[in-house]
This record gives structure tokens, sequence and C-alpha cells, in this order.
């Protein structure tokens, strides 16, 4: 079942096309790799999925809803990753997980066994006490996920969710990321521009380039069309780069 | 509404443990102690031997001891509470790249306004009902006087409307904070305002009304009251003078006669005011009613505004 489905989804600013004529849709339980280099269009289609922000034209469809139409219902479902995503400085990692779980109307019971689960799972348990004010940029990055996992939401849109994070957590999230799409079918849009990591789980990867979605598919596929067929050993950079030669 | 609830809590928690309610707070309740403490010395100074003029009580908040009374102090300087509480109210956390994670939470864009002017709301509630019973006690103290409940009915009126007032500038400062990006542009937007409409309105009153009616001189009293009257219903675009004229009839029902025209003493005062009898309550409540209504009536602009922009606002993340 198509979870997120977009048709000719265009947002124009000024004049200037962000997105262009987009139209792809994700399955339910797919890790959906959202690829292409900066100012591709991708957070702003993430955006007009979300209903943060209104399509010039075109479709967008999440769960059958119209975000512009009902924001709440959709945004309800959807757990968003920003990039660059800020906190309140004034708030501990538990306050600041506690305010999203009661903006989401988790039961209370509820709330304090996720929060504890959310703050083991990135590692940040024991350095909950200390203000997000007094947090790295790595630690912050790590609360943001956090954040999502608290909401258990049926989608999550993760906008360069490893940005500035060691190669080791960087693992650890992704990992974490997979197993929650395995075992509690989350569907997860996927931006990131760690190529590896994104061939290692993502199941199907759409290539965005000035506002075009210049290939989507299964990655086989893409290196089937376009390194040639048979081929067996193929990484995602070349697939991408090649894509990106030819734009 | 639970989102407006939601963020209600969490605005109000902020505004208690922040610094900038701490030092305004501070800087309000030691104004309005010294005003205060030095009308009750002034009263009982110049009531000795003489029988206690009606409404004695209220004289601690009309009258000024240290250069200004209390009334004209928070007509004053209330503004300044308003902006300071909202100036920063949307651009902060937009700066901060936070309100685009709050708005993909399952809340309707309006609850972030409503709940954080609802906030500042029950702050200045709680300010100025902690500062009237702060100077009634002190009131009490000072002068001895026990307040009637007549008196008692109109300091609550009083206090409504100054929670009214200092809301709208809550308001129109939140409005502000959601048309400018830059946290500074809108202090200086909000400081601009007050400005404006604390000292240009009724220069600029004066003005026209002295363009409008060109030959009255001393010698024509007709010509000069219609100069007034045209000076007071432009000055009426104030919300300073909508709140100055309404609680002077609430709070001073004897001096409304001669208020705008005539500077007189404080024994004159008393003893014209033997001859005059005061607005009655319900009277009172009459003719300050439409002064009320207009200051919710522009807060209500304000709002309006403030949600028109605030919807069709692209908001995302730096
Ligand atoms: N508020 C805005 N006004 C005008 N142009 C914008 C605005 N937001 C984004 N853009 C433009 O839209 C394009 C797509 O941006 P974005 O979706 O952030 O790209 P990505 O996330 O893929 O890096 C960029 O060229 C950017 O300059
Ligand atoms: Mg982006």
């Amino acid at each position: 079942m198509a979870i997120i489905e977009t048709e000719d989804l265009t947002k124009v600013y000024k004049g200037r096309v962000a997105v262009d004529g987009l139209s792809f849709s994700v399955q339910e339980g797919e890790i959906f790799g959202f690829l292409g280099p900066n100012g591709a269009g991708k957070t702003t289609t993430l955006l007009m999925l979300l209903g943060l922000t209104e399509p010039t034209r075109g479709k967008a469809r999440v769960f059958g809803l119209d975000p512009a139409r009902e924001p709440i219902r959709v945004k309800s479902m959807i757990a968003y990753l920003q990039e660059n995503m800020g906190f309140y400085r004034d708030l501990d990692a538990r306050q600041t997980l506690g305010y999203i779980a009661e903006l989401n109307r988790l039961p209370q019971d509820l709330t304090e066994t996720r929060i504890e689960r959310a703050l083991k799972s990135v590692g940040l348990d024991k350095e909950a006490e200390k203000k997000v004010g007094d947090y790295s940029r790595g630690m912050r990055q790590r609360l943001g996920i956090a954040e999502v996992l608290v909401k258990e939401p049926k989608v999550a849109f993760l906008d360069e969710p490893t940005l500035g994070l060691d190669p080791d957590t960087t693992n650890r999230i992704m990992e974490l990321i997979e197993s929650l799409c395995r075992d509690k079918n989350m569907t997860v849009l996927l931006s990131s521009h760690l190529l590896y990591q994104v061939q290692k789980i993502c199941h199907r990867v759409g290539i965005m380039i000035g506002g075009r979605m210049v290939a989507q598919g299964p990655m086989a596929q893409l290196a089937a069309d376009k390194l040639g067929v048979g081929k067996e050993q193929y990484t995602l950079e070349e697939i991408y780069m090649k894509y990106f030669q030819e734009a | 509404m639970h989102g407006i609830i939601t963020i209600f809590g969490k605005e109000l928690s902020d505004h208690f443990s922040s610094y900038r309610f701490l030092i305004l707070f501070a800087l309000i309740a030691m104004v309005s102690l010294i005003t205060v403490y030095m009308a009750g010395m002034t009263i009982t100074k110049e009531l000795e031997g003489v029988a206690k003029p009606k409404f004695v009580f209220l004289m601690l908040f009309t009258l000024s001891g240290a250069g200004f009374s209390l009334v004209q102090f928070v007509a004053f300087f209330g503004p300044v509470i308003g902006l300071i509480l909202g100036f920063d109210t949307i651009n902060r956390e937009k700066n901060e790249g936070t309100l685009s994670k709050l708005l993909s939470q399952p809340i309707y864009r309006d609850a972030v306004i409503n709940g954080k002017f609802l906030a500042g709301f029950a702050l200045i509630a709680v300010m100025m009902i902690s500062i009237v019973l702060v100077v009634s006690g002190m009131g009490l103290i000072v002068m001895g006087v026990i307040p009637g409940s007549e008196e008692c009915w109109r300091l609550f009126i009083y206090l409504i409307i100054s929670i009214v007032y200092i809301s709208f500038w809550l308001g129109a400062a939140i409005l502000f904070s959601i048309l400018f990006r830059s946290v500074a542009t809108s202090a200086l937007a909000a400081l601009a305002m007050w400005v404006f409409f604390s000292f240009f309105v009724s220069l600029g009153a004066n003005a026209v009304a002295n363009a409008l009616t060109p030959d009255a001189g001393a010698s024509d009293p007709d010509a000069m009251m219609q100069r007034v009257r045209i000076g007071k219903a432009i000055s009426l675009a104030s919300p300073m003078e909508l709140y100055t004229d309404s609680t002077a009839t609430i709070i001073d029902p004897m001096r409304r006669t001669t208020r705008s025209l005539v500077q007189i003493g404080m024994m004159e005062r008393l003893s014209m005011e033997r001859f005059s009898g005061p607005l009655s309550l319900w009277q009172s409540i009459l003719v300050v009613l439409p002064y009320i209504i207009s200051l919710v009536a522009i807060t209500a602009v304000c709002f309006a505004v403030s949600y028109t922009v605030f919807l069709r606002q692209e908001i995302r993340s730096l």
C-alpha cells in the first residue's frame, strides 16, 4: 500500500522552481532514500508532505489525506526530524521529550517509559539532566532522533539525521532506523548524503536534482539501467554520480 | 484546545523562571511601593483634622506622591510591560529553529499564538493583582483607612481595565514578532509604537484641533470648548488615552467634571467635591464600558492580523 503519494507536486518560490512536477510514492514499511545535492528540493518536498508549506500545484497524499487540508491528522502520524533542528535551550533532555509527548497527547504512563527507552537508544540516558543549551551538536542530533522515537510514528521524515555524528553513532542510528522499520513496520523517508549508509538500509531510492526526480526505484534496477545490465558489484555512489553528471 | 493548554503551560513556566519577568516585577513593585507610600503620607498629612472625604482609599492610587501617581505609572509603563513580554514571541522561535519543530507536531498554528498570548496574559494578571493587593495592604498600614465595598469594586474594575490595556500591548508586540524576523527590529518597532502613542498622538491631536478651530481665542469659550472636544476625540485613537480616560472615571469619580480643563490643588478639590456628587458606580461602569470595548476591539484587530499573517507564513528551519 502506498503511504505517501505525490503527483506533479510543484513549488515555486518567487518565480524560482524549487520542486518541479514531482511524482513518486513510498510503500508501507519501506525505507526510501531521498538523495540529491543541496538545494535539490528535498526539504521543500518534505515540508509540503507535512502541510507546513503549501504546494503551488499538484497533489500530495499521506495515508490518502491531503496535508494542506488535514494537517493535524497528517502530522499526528508523521515524525519530522528537520535539518538544523532547534531546541529550547533551557529544558533538559527529559523535559524536551516530555513536551513533545504532551503535544502529541501521549498518555502519562506511556510517556515515562518511552522517554527512558528513547534516551537509552540514542545513548543520552547518562546526560539527560543537562540543559540542551549545553549539549554538543552531536548530542542535539541524537536528542532529535529521540524525539522521533518518543512519538513512535507510522511514518518518519528524517532530513539528514546523521549530520555531524561520529561514525559509530551514525551506524547505531542507522541500525535503529532499520530495526524500527522491521519491527514496528515504520515507513521512513530518509534524506542523506551518506551514500554508503543509504545503500545499506534503503529499499528504494529517489534521486532529485534541480527540483526534478531523475530516477527512482530499487538500487539494483537503477544500477542495471545506468551501469549496464548484469553488473553485480555496484555502489550507490557510482549510480548517483552518473545521474549527477548527466543532469 | 489541547495544544493551547500545553503551550500555555510551557510558556508560563518559561516566563516565571526568566530574568525578564523577575526584573520587570521587581521594578514595578519598587516603583509602586514608593509611589503609594509617598501618596499615603501626603494624604495623612493634608487630611489631618479634616473630615475624611469620600473615596479616600482610592486616592492612594490617583495622588501623585513621587512626581506621578500609580495610575499614571501604569498608563505610561504598562505598555512597556506588554511589549517586553511579547516582542520576541514568534521570531525568537523562528530564529532558533524551534518553531518548525513545534508546528510539525499535531497542533493548529493559531494554538501557538493563543497559548503564548494567554501565558503573557496570565502573567500580566498576576502582576497587576499582586501589585494592587500589596499597595492596598500598604495603604491600610500607612493611612489606617479600610476601603468600602464600592471602593473595592472600583479597584476591581480598574484591575480589569489595566489587564486588558496591558494585554493589548502584548498582542501588538506578538504581531510585531510575527511581522519581523529579527528580534531587534521588532523590539524597535514596539518601542516606536509606544513613543508614538505616548507623545505624538496628543501633540498631533492638539495641532489638528488648533488647525480646525483657528479663531478660538481666550475670549470665546464656546470655540475653546469646541477645540478641546476635537482634540479629545482625536486623541481617543490612542489606547493610552482610552485607558487614562476610563480609569479616571472608575477610580477617581470626583474629578470627572474638571479633569482636563483646569488644574487645581488638593484642598480646592476637596472643597469642590463637597458640593458635587460623584458618579455612581453603575454610572461609571456605563461610562467606561465603551472604552473597555474599544480596547478589546483593537486587541482583536491585532489578533486578526496576527492570524492571517502567521497562518500563511512559510515556516522552515534556517
Ligand atoms: N523561503 C524560500 N524562499 C525562496 N526560495 C527558497 C525558500 N526556501 C527554499 N528555497 C529554495 O528552494 C530550493 C530547494 O531548497 P531545499 O528544499 O531546502 O533543498 P534541499 O533540502 O534539497 O537541500 C533551493 O534552491 C532554495 O534556495
Ligand atoms: Mg535540505
